[in-house]
């Protein structure tokens, strides 16, 4: 089935998460969707698979335009789509699940899908037992069970979100040669991933996509750079700022490790300096995030050392580094860094100095008034926060900032901002390194990276792979880097 | 003010809700409702003595709706405030007991408030830190410690405090008269009771508005998180919300000791606490209302008493009005919640 998507518009308020994308896949081909996080691939196939409303645009089916608004109808129509997470019922056994969707009225002719089930399982190579409990399967058998459902189902545009993250390759091998003999069959695949290596072996076109547009389509030969260029950005035409020699060591992590996010913080050695600008890449979720949180005490490290300014905070909370100037801006500004429900006043009057149990109003209007002058916030002191704008919400945050922190840790601080807005941003931050603040930030953009950064660490599955001056790297390589290849001498 | 316009908009919907629900109610109970609320009407505001009973009805509902405030402030549900109540009575009780003998009983009857502040406190302090340490929802924490709380009141009823010869629901033995709150004797009615919830109110509504505690947990309420990075405690908190609430509510009861029924009951708190949290929702966590919403479910529960005996309607009707009450507030609560979700959405549309 051929499946097109013309000028497809999703909107979550201000944020334009998906920005006018059109592409067709033809019958009988892999088209791969390639892109950062934050690209806008999600919430592209949720709309294709009816999961959301998109804002405007059009799907159209073997030339004809359709709409639905929900997973089941877009299934009747052919479209099914397999989640990173497989949705099942782990209670249930394997062939109950496989029923699942398919069963209508009161009886549940058992051997009918046994025997379908089998035949799937066998034409696919699947080595599934269809009486046993899926509690006790992997991720890769779970998948397989969920592809072998939707087929059963009838999908003819099979969708596929991340579908190598945990699985073995063996599992791995075992799903492309499948996919590639769903192709055969004329099925449509649409293959979602922001790993190149996986949409290189098996797609026959690729789409790029890069702040909810599609930037680029390739075909083969994919050329890895041309791909990491598309998602990444261009580089800069020209690196505007001087560069300050850095001055003396404010944050030394010695040999640290952390929990959380997708991949935790493996053996992490980095010294930040007095007046310098550290930026942390990678794909999303490889460490940049636990790494910003232990260096600012609202993670506890498993194990390491952390010296501030040559004081030992290992196991000190959040509260006791911001004591010692230590500021953290997180990157989701209505979930953790502004209170939705206060007003911008209230804010200032939090961040007042805590002096007298009576909340001085005046001051804090007064505050909030001046702030709001100096860095342009559109709002009112009596604003609430949730009601101003992203790029008025960041703006806000940095003004709350002190004036003379010993270390700034912001993530992705640009996030979702506009041109003039991020240049605005970083005037402003970088007027702190002369007053010898450390800045440390996380971003998904290279090009911002290379013109702001004095230094670029580079995070892969939790370590820092790479520790690079700014002018002596470049776009390309910090993209391969991103991606695992790391040429021998750069680290 | 637009905004206090839309509060009383909204306020005048719900008892718009209320009224249609009951009158359903009581048609199809085959009462007609205008002479029904002829009759609650009377019942309640009919004559000095009848409003000396809401007014009664009134005090502890205000005092557990002041305490309730603090922990709505902050993001908790405190079930509790029953059990607090009922503990803020027994500690009361415990102190009036020790007054029995002795020669200034003024001194014991103010120590015996302090004690039913200290005891509901505590009882709420439980649930706090089973909530802030233990990761224990506060609405289990608060629904099981309100059993242990009837289960100590009925314990000491049927033994330690039973009176001499006769251990009875109807109570432990009456304190003498000296350990009473002074009351008008013409209206049954405590002036110093009443004074108290005066100055609740006004202390509430100058802790919320005008302190850093006030804006504290409206911060941590609305994002822990947020609040987190501002450097606020939200676990130390969730304590303070949880010690405001239970001192309140253990005030109320013992009020209900000292000023109304002189001796430690079973149902000493009359669901008071329960009835206060519909009270707080309704007004939109608003303090201003609270007063005036708390006087009209005060007369609500004294005039429907008449019912059964003036209408010859079945005395279960008036637990059938309440509960249409609750459905018809928790059915306006949700349609305003989904107004505010369409308003922000449309509000998001506007800029976008």
């Amino acid at each position: 089935m051929r499946i097109e998507l013309k000028d497809i518009h999703k909107h979550y308020g201000p944020v334009k998460a998906n920005d006018g994308i059109s592409f067709t896949v033809a019958p009988g081909r892999i088209h791969g969707i390639l892109g950062e996080n934050g690209a806008g691939k999600s919430t592209l196939m949720k709309v294709l698979v009816g999961f959301s409303q998109k804002t405007s645009g059009l799907i159209l089916l073997d030339g004809k335009p359709v709409d639905y608004k929900n997973p089941a109808r877009a299934a009747e129509l052919g479209i099914g789509m397999l989640y990173q997470d497989p949705l099942d019922f782990p209670l249930l056994t394997v062939i109950e699940n496989f029923m699942l969707g398919q069963t209508g009225g009161f009886s549940w002719p058992q051997k009918v899908f046994h025997k379908q089930f089998a035949g799937l399982a066998r034409a696919f190579n699947f080595s599934l037992d269809p009486d046993t409990s899926l509690k006790i399967l992997t991720i890769g058998e779970r998948q397989q069970l969920e592809l072998l459902r939707l087929l059963a189902l009838g999908i003819e545009v099979l969708i596929l979100d991340e579908p190598t993250t945990g699985i073995s390759s063996l599992q791995k091998a075992t799903l492309f040669a499948a996919l590639k003999k769903l192709a055969s069959e004329g099925k449509s695949v649409i293959l979602v991933s922001h790993k190149l290596e996986d949409v290189q072996v098996l797609c026959d076109k690729v789409t790029v996509l890069r702040q909810g547009k599609v930037t680029g389509e390739m075909t083969p030969p994919f050329q890895a750079d041309g791909l990491l260029e598309m998602m990444f950005g261009t580089p800069p035409a020209q690196p505007d700022r001087q560069h300050l020699t850095p001055g003396a060591d404010v944050l030394v992590m010695t040999d640290v490790s952390g929990s959380g996010g997708r991949t935790g913080l493996k053996d992490c050695d980095v010294v930040i300096r007095q007046g310098e600008i550290v930026a942390l890449a990678g794909l999303e979720g490889s460490g940049q995030g636990v790494f910003l949180r232990i260096a600012g005490g609202l993670k506890l490290a498993t194990s390491g050392c952390i010296r501030l300014q040559g004081c030992d905070m290992t196991h000190r909370d959040h509260h006791m580094f911001q004591r010692q100037g230590v500021t953290f801006l997180p990157a989701d500004r209505l979930e953790e860094g502004l209170i939705p429900g206060l007003s911008i006043t209230e804010h200032f009057a939090l961040l007042a100095d805590r002096k007298g149990p009576v909340v001085k109003w005046h001051q804090a209007r007064q505050a909030a008034a001046e702030h709001i002058k100096a860095f342009r916030v559109k709002g009112r002191p009596d604003s609430e926060v949730q009601d101003l704008s992203g790029g008025n919400q960041q703006r806000l945050l940095l003004s709350f900032l002190p004036s003379a922190p010993v270390l700034l840790l912001l993530e992705n601080p640009t996030r979702g901002l506009d041109v003039d807005s991020i240049n605005w941003v970083w005037q402003h931050l970088q007027a702190y390194c002369h007053r010898h603040t450390g800045i440390v930030f996380s971003s998904s953009e290279l090009d911002e990276i290379l013109m702001v950064a004095d230094r670029v660490l580079v995070f892969f599955n939790g370590r820092i792979i790479m520790d690079v001056e700014a002018s002596r790297t470049d776009v390309q390589e910090l993209g391969r880097a991103i991606a695992g290849n790391v040429a021998v001498g750069a680290a | 003010m637009p905004t206090y316009l839309r509060q009383t908009r909204q306020v005048a919907i719900t008892l718009f809700a209320v009224f249609f629900f009951t009158s359903l109610i009581l048609l199809i109970s085959g009462a007609p409702p205008l002479s029904a609320y002829y009759h609650i009407l009377r019942g309640s505001l009919g004559s000095w003595n009848k409003i000396s009973h809401v007014i009664k009805g009134w005090i502890p509902l205000t005092l557990c709706g002041c305490g309730l405030l603090f922990t709505f402030r902050i993001g908790l549900w405190n079930i509790g405030v029953e059990g607090q109540v009922m503990m803020g009575a027994v500690f009361s009780t415990a102190l009036l007991r020790l007054g029995l003998q002795s020669q200034s009983p003024g001194l014991f009857l103010a120590m015996s408030l302090a004690a039913g502040v200290l005891g509901g406190a505590a009882w709420a302090v439980i649930a706090g830190f089973l909530k802030t340490k233990g990761d224990v929802n506060e609405i289990f924490a608060g629904l099981g410690l309100n059993f242990v709380a009837q289960g100590i009141i009925l314990w000491l009823i049927f033994g330690p405090w039973r009176r001499p010869g006769v251990a009875s629901m109807s109570g432990t033995e009456t304190f003498p008269v000296a350990l009473w709150l002074p009351k008008l004797s013409s209206l049954r009615l405590s002036p110093p009771a009443l004074v108290i919830v005066i100055v609740a109110l006004i202390a509430t509504g100058l802790l919320l508005r005008y302190t850093r505690i006030g804006l504290n947990l409206k911060a941590i309420g609305n994002n822990p998180n947020a609040a987190f990075l501002f450097g606020l405690k939200p676990g130390r908190y969730m304590i303070v919300a949880m010690v405001f609430a239970g001192g309140f509510a253990g005030l109320a009861g013992s009020l209900q000791v000292s000023g109304v029924y002189h001796r430690l009951l079973p149902a000493i708190s009359s669901n008071y606490g329960y009835l206060a949290l519909l009270v707080v929702m309704l007004c939109n966590y608003n303090i201003w209302l609270v007063p005036l919403v708390a006087f009209f479910f005060a007369c609500l529960n004294v005039g429907s008493i008449q019912l059964p005996m003036v209408l010859q309607l079945d005395s279960s009707l008036a637990g059938v009005i309440q509960g249409a009450l609750v459905l018809a507030i928790l059915g306006v609560y949700a349609w305003r919640q989904q107004n505010r979700r369409a308003q922000s959405a449309e509000s998001i549309g506007h800029r976008a």
